[in-house]
């Protein structure tokens, strides 16, 4: 026994449940959830809000929050969202989605909510590929990326481009707050928590759609550790997907200017 | 209260805004369109939520999110649309989740056509999306069936938590009759106790149609199927005319079954013992009459504007007791009353047992009388 004080000074933010996750080691979706309960926490809102869960790995995402949570068919959450966002307009209603839940499956649903002005927030995790079903060729898979559907590289002549999602969402005059963060680096996942808390602020303020894209790692799928899938991140991800504030209405900007 | 000209589409639209509807989510399809222009403009000059999807799939999910915080919501469609919705409303059985649909069917497949037709009874009543699934399926044969059947649908989808849809068809969305609208319920925006409607002090509450452990799925299938049982028990809805010393029953729902009537008034007439079942509810299906009138029948007709879907059900019950025949148009094609006479007629004078092909020999006249072609 020890008459040394003892101050907590990092501990499960109460928004999670006291479970273990059935996310890959190192995988980032541990480091998105907790920042999404913090914010929630912090502004009071974990009784207030509704997440909307996709198909893809964070498909139990409902058993880790700990406030309501729905789980949408896969690609359209930000359909359910808006169900729900019009019925309790008062609520906070968010999705939390993959890169094809979102942007394959689901970017029609995704392209009309922003375009609607949805009064909605999409939490859009960006790991290039389709984590769930063992690592294919997701519509972010980078230019000669290796997956287990493009095993010989993603060959753009035969099997396209990468989508840019918060580039061309950017583009929607309803779209109000839509940026790029990245998870790689402590720096980064705290510009990517000032998002998240910019993006409910948006939301509570009534002020439109708002988006933040996360860049994640993916470590099982890539074939590397942890540490090295961040490295792997900086050196191909962030110069084809660029961290940024792609769109950030007039009055999104005064409600950004606050949460700095 | 005084009866009014009105559309089916308007109709519903109104009578469904009277039962107490919180959202409407919808995406504008012939021959259904009036009914979702109607509530463009009714739903938000009474403060309450009305959203034009980008597609069937958007709405069906809005729908599905409306849903799960337990308030009453509704979207309409037609055949090429309900297609697209299938998936969602797999998705909100599966979940247990109150919502209505309306289904004003039009001529098929593909693109087909905007003319009425019953075509898609097997979609509607046998399945249409994945997984194992029964729906509440109720047929309005008139505007003001179709006006008390909308709020008959919200009370049974809240009772059992499920799906209900309105099986109408173009003639039904299009036609102007006079009809009585019901008083005005309160809206409820109280979510019930399993709702995703968070507030303090209250735990979390998650609602999903997910269920990884086979086990725990199949033991939700058992309970689903139990609830579809009471379901059976309880909510079998048809009318019967002439049936007390029917010989003959002639069997139509919707549309048929109200031109089949005009039949068999005809046909009562000319001395024909007929009578008339129209199922109300098609599913559940009125089974139990229906096995009762094997019983007593020398032959049945079936009419229906598709190829004989509700056929392969009234065959199966009447189980080869009375030959069952068949009479139906196609393609957004409407029957006239002299057509089903025509046929009353052919059964009456036929001497086919119980083992006749109802369904081939139908094919056969169409061959005959239509054609085949284009």
């Amino acid at each position: 026994m020890t008459d040394t004080d003892v101050k907590v000074v990092y501990q499960r933010p109460i928004g999670l449940t006291d479970v273990t996750t059935h996310y890959c080691p190192g995988c980032t979706h541990g480091v998105a959830h907790r920042l999404i309960a913090e914010v929630l926490e912090e502004m009071g809102e974990l009784r207030n809000t509704i997440g909307v869960a996709p198909v893809g790995c964070a498909v139990f995402a409902y058993n880790y929050f700990d406030f309501d949570f729905v789980e949408a068919a896969h690609g359209r959450a930000p359909a359910m969202a808006t169900g729900i966002k019009r019925t309790l307009p008062d609520r906070l209603v968010f999705t939390y989605q993959g890169d094809g839940d979102l942007a394959s499956m689901g970017m029609g649903e995704t392209v009309a909510a922003a375009a609607r002005g949805e009064q909605i927030t999409i939490f859009f995790i960006n790991n290039t590929n389709y984590g769930m079903t063992g690592g294919q060729m997701a519509p972010t898979t980078l230019p000669g990326q290796k997956t287990s559907s493009s095993p010989l590289g993603r060959d753009v002549e035969t099997q396209g481009y990468p989508i840019r999602t918060a580039e061309m969402l950017a583009t929607l005059d309803g779209a109000s707050y839509v940026v790029r963060r990245s998870l790689h680096d402590a720096r980064s996942i705290r510009n990517a928590k000032r998002a998240i808390r910019t993006a409910f602020e948006i939301q509570k303020a009534g002020l439109g759609f708002s988006m933040v894209e996360f860049l994640s790692i993916c470590p099982t799928n890539w074939g590397l550790n942890a540490p090295k899938s961040r490295e792997w991140l900086k050196d191909h991800m962030l110069p084809y997907y660029p961290v940024g504030d792609f769109k950030v209405s007039e009055e999104a900007e005064r409600v950004m200017k606050e949460v700095r | 209260m005084a009866k009014e000209m009105i559309k089916g589409n308007v109709a519903v639209a109104e009578a469904a805004v009277r039962a107490g509807l919180v959202s409407y989510f919808g995406y504008p399809i012939t021959p259904q369109t009036e009914l979702l222009e109607y509530l463009s403009a009714r739903m938000p000059e009474l403060g309450r939520a009305f959203v034009q999807a980008e597609s069937e799939l958007g709405a069906i999910n809005m729908v599905y999110g409306a849903a799960c915080t337990g308030l009453r919501t509704m979207s309409s469609s037609s055949s090429p649309g309900v297609s697209l919705m299938c998936e969602g409303i797999s998705y909100i059985y599966g979940t247990e989740v109150p919502a209505v649909l309306v289904d004003v069917m039009r001529g098929g497949p593909g693109l087909g056509n905007i003319s009425p037709s019953q075509a898609d009874y097997t979609q509607v009543v046998h399945g249409g999306g994945h997984g194992e699934y029964h729906l509440i399926v109720l047929a309005p044969a008139s505007v003001q069936e179709a006006i008390d059947l909308t709020g008959e649908a919200f009370y049974l989808a809240e009772k059992y938590r499920t799906v209900v849809v309105i099986l109408m068809d173009g003639f039904l969305g299009q036609m102007m009759e006079p009809a009585v609208l019901p008083p005005f319920k309160p809206v409820n925006m109280e979510s019930p106790d399993y709702a995703v409607a968070p507030k303090e002090g209250r735990e979390k509450r998650f609602l999903t149609s997910i269920n990884i452990d086979a086990p725990t799925q199949e033991r939700l299938n058992i309970r689903q199927m139990s609830k579809w049982e009471e379901i059976t028990r309880n909510e079998v809805r048809y009318q019967g005319y002439y049936l007390d010393d029917a010989e003959y029953v002639v069997v139509g729902f919707g549309t048929c079954g109200r031109i089949a009537l005009t039949a068999v008034r005809e046909a009562r007439e000319k001395g024909i013992k007929i009578g008339l079942l129209r199922p109300v509810s098609l599913s559940p299906y009125p089974t139990e009459v229906l096995d009762k009138l094997a019983e007593q029948a020398k032959g049945f007709l079936v009419v229906e504007m598709n190829n004989g879907q509700m056929l392969d059900d009234v065959v199966s019950i009447v189980a080869r007791r009375a030959p069952v025949h068949f009479y139906g148009r196609m393609g957004g094609m409407v029957p006239y009353p002299d057509e089903i006479s025509q046929a009353i007629d052919e059964m009456v004078n036929s001497d086919a047992g119980p083992e006749l092909d109802g369904r081939a020999k139908w094919l056969e006249l169409m061959r005959e009388t239509i054609g085949q072609g284009a």
